[in-house]
């Protein structure tokens, strides 16, 4: 199976729940299993929310999502325009929240690290970030 | 998100239903930090049978209020956790919170 898509919005929290349904609509093209689905859903989750509460912080910009399937594996792309990371390999330490009065757990790369099967960080400060992450749907499934 | 009152027991239950993200979170935290700073209960219950998603706002909903809840003494506990929420507390060290017996 071989299928591209492209969604874009406005980073508002309400959006948050599009996003990953949207995403998760799309990739059960490839019969993926529940617990592969909620894998999925939380790692788009995570991505999003972290382009609204960092990438743009106070404003309103356009998050861009794009996904490509490819036989049993899926691709997501996430990215904004927005503030950029400093330090990637800081923000991907586990518990590490530059947001400290936010209440974030600091655990949204370790989750979609955990739960995908590769992720790659791409920033660069006043430009913007993006995000790939690939997942291997198991054959066995279907 | 329903709340429970058990007086004399001293225990607090919110039952989630809804999705939790970092934009239903926020509204849970207002709901739970009234009723928790209200009633100051020994223990604070989060019922996650009607949840059908978390993502780490989760975390930081339960970190949050574990801060306040352990302010004046009180215990969280975490009930009918599934294993696609479990996956999200084991990796985030909140596993021990989590009750694996029936609450009364």
């Amino acid at each position: 199976m071989n299928n591209e898509m492209k969604l874009e919005f406005l980073s508002k929290s309400a959006n948050e729940s599009f996003a990953r349904i949207a995403v998760a609509a799309f990739v059960s093209q490839l019969d993926p299993t529940i617990e592969e689905i909620a894998d999925i859903k939380t790692s788009v989750s995570e991505a999003v929310t972290n382009c609204i509460i960092h990438a743009y912080p106070d404003r309103e910009g356009i998050i861009k999502i794009k996904s490509v399937l490819n036989d049993n594996e899926v691709e997501i792309e996430i990215s904004d325009t927005g503030e950029g990371i400093e330090n990637v390999e800081e923000a991907r330490t586990p518990l590490y929240t530059s947001k400290v009065n936010l209440e974030r757990s600091g655990m949204g790369f370790t989750i979609i690290e955990n739960f995908m099967d590769d992720l790659r960080v791409e920033s660069i400060v006043g430009i913007g970030t993006k995000l790939t992450m690939k997942k291997i749907i198991k054959k066995e499934n279907t | 998100m329903n709340v429970k009152h058990f007086i004399e027991d001293k225990y607090l239950v919110f039952e989630l239903t809804e999705e939790i993200d970092h934009h239903e979170s926020e509204k849970i935290k207002k709901r739970a930090d009234y009723e928790i700073q209200r009633l100051m209960p020994k223990r604070v219950v989060f019922d996650f049978e009607k949840v059908n998603f978390m993502d780490s706002a989760g975390i930081g909903l339960i970190i949050g209020r574990y801060k306040t809840v352990s302010c004046y003494g009180g215990k969280i506990e975490l009930i009918n956790v599934n294993n696609k929420l479990r996956k999200i507390f084991e990796l985030s060290g909140l596993k021990r919170f989590i009750r694996e017996e029936k609450l009364v």
